[in-house]
């Protein structure tokens, strides 16, 4: 790949932590495919109006996996990193028709009459976990204390997995979505130990099986109908034990920091807990660090927004910048928790691929906010918004960790 | 054929669908998905006219633009 001093560097700069970068509104403005590097020194042609975002991703010519050997590494290890490894067990359930079936079986296990029976459950794992924070005593890290304890027994009680295991799960987590902060040995150990520890609970589930999830897509597995092989049953329990947990969780701690930053926003769900979705959807679209971005490679000539795009490159959503797209959401960097639409941001993406957990992540943070703003009415930031400490070096973005007072 | 269509009509894309649900959860008296794999499943073609808004908001809010309204 061709690289010129004048091709931007990507991700952009922040002027803060919680505010958007300048370049988003500039690119959404004047260029609907504009080419960054990103830290490997590779090319993307990132896109960043809403109505390109969710053309891209509804498309089958564009894919979701970068593993043709031309597709531009987003992480600066030899393989490209997350987006870019092979899928483990060489599976394919990642895209085309190997994904549609494998998308297919899994939904039944998240509709909204299944998902119905989780919001007590995740209130009292909430409430437990609240009361400790409060017992222990003011200050403490949101992260360590609430978000993250929360979003793994959650996803721990749905797959039938042991909550012990937390600080593994966390670690390989952070090693996996290395943008710039591990090495490819770091890499390769991670995703081989979390393999291994998902195929070792497997065997453990089929000698003594329960009433979770995993179990339930054992049964299938071994029924041999050709719907999940094993290793596709143990692929998608890391992916589930992995997307479960991570972005939920760092999700808490942005929307903490948004919404007691700017106080209002949580008085007014104090005042009226009616506005719990509203807000939540809000925290959602106006986030901006959601992380570097939803890849796509490009499979033939096509044409993004009138602007051709060529076989063989990569496309990168920037779907913060995207849902901050005047053309949708009018007045797009108000907060209004009323706003009709509010829903209809790409913070899941849009697609085939839509985020598959996304009826548990938002039961996750309403319940999350509710319980906040219920137990911690005077809830802050210990040190204020401008200190708070990015991740970074990560594909998601977020806060290494949030002091808050009450 | 031939009949004057004056009410609003539904049309979902069972191919396209993703299986989010948020139609059964925007305007659940006309939207429902399969158990087995979340799938759309229109409980009405013609809806009554207190569901407009709602039929409405669930096709713009489809994720896969799997809703499609005629009027």
């Amino acid at each position: 790949m061709t690289i010129t001093n004048d091709t931007p560097n990507y991700p952009f700069d922040k002027p803060a932590p919680l505010a958007p970068p300048a370049e988003w509104a500039e690119l959404r403005g004047k260029c609907r495919v504009a080419r960054v590097r990103m830290p490997s020194g590779d090319e993307v042609s990132l896109i960043s109006r809403n109505d390109d975002v969710r053309d891209v991703l509804g498309d089958g010519r564009f894919v979701r996996n970068l593993i043709a050997p031309d597709a531009a590494r987003l992480a600066a290890v030899e393989d490209g990193g997350f987006f870019n490894r092979q899928p483990p067990l060489n599976v394919n359930i990642a895209y085309g028709e190997g994904h549609r079936r494998w998308r297919r079986l899994l939904n039944g296990s998240f509709t909204m009459k299944k998902m119905a029976v989780w919001p007590p459950r995740i209130q009292q794992i909430a409430d437990e976990l609240i009361d400790d924070m409060i017992a222990k005593g003011s200050p403490a890290d949101l992260m360590a204390e609430f978000a993250l304890p929360l979003t793994i027994a959650v996803i721990c009680a749905l797959l039938g997995a042991p909550t012990e295991d937390k600080d593994k799960f966390a670690q390989w987590s952070r090693i996996i979505m290395t943008m710039t902060r591990y090495t490819q040995a770091e890499e390769d150990q991670a995703n081989r130990e979390f393999t291994e520890y998902v195929s070792a609970l497997v065997e453990q589930k089929r000698a003594h099986p329960a009433d979770d999830l995993l179990s339930e897509l054992l049964q299938i597995s071994d029924t041999q109908d050709g719907r999940l092989s094993n290793a596709e049953l143990v692929a998608t329990g890391r992916a589930l034990l992995f997307a479960g947990h991570e972005t939920t969780s760092i999700m808490i701690g942005k929307m903490t920091a948004q919404l007691v930053s700017e106080r209002e926003h949580y008085e007014a769900v104090i005042a009226d807990p009616d506005l719990i979705p509203g807000t939540v959807e809000e925290v959602l679209r106006m986030d901006t660090n959601s992380g570097v971005g939803i890849p796509r490679y490009v499979t033939e000539d096509a044409e993004v927004g009138g602007c051709p795009v060529s076989k063989g490159s990569t496309l990168l959503m920037q779907v913060s910048s995207a849902n901050r797209d005047e053309s949708r959401f009018p007045d797009p960097d108000r907060f209004d928790p009323r706003r009709p639409n509010g829903g209809q941001h790409l913070a899941f993406g849009a697609g085939p691929h839509y985020c598959l957990g996304q009826p548990l992540a938002r039961m996750e943070l309403q319940v999350a906010l509710g319980t906040m703003t219920r137990k911690l009415p005077n809830l802050r930031l210990r040190d204020g918004a401008d200190a708070l400490t990015m991740r970074t070096g990560s594909l998601l973005e977020g806060f290494e960790d949030v002091w808050v007072t009450w | 054929m031939g009949d004057l269509v004056t009410g609003l009509q539904i049309a979902v894309d069972q191919e396209a669908c993703c299986g989010s649900g948020l139609c059964a959860l925007t305007a659940p008296e006309v939207f429902d998905q399969r158990d087995e794999d979340g799938v759309v499943v229109a409980l009405a073609t013609e809806p009554a006219e207190a569901d407009y808004d709602a039929v409405r908001a669930a096709a713009a809010a489809c994720p896969a633009s799997a809703i499609h309204l005629t009027e």
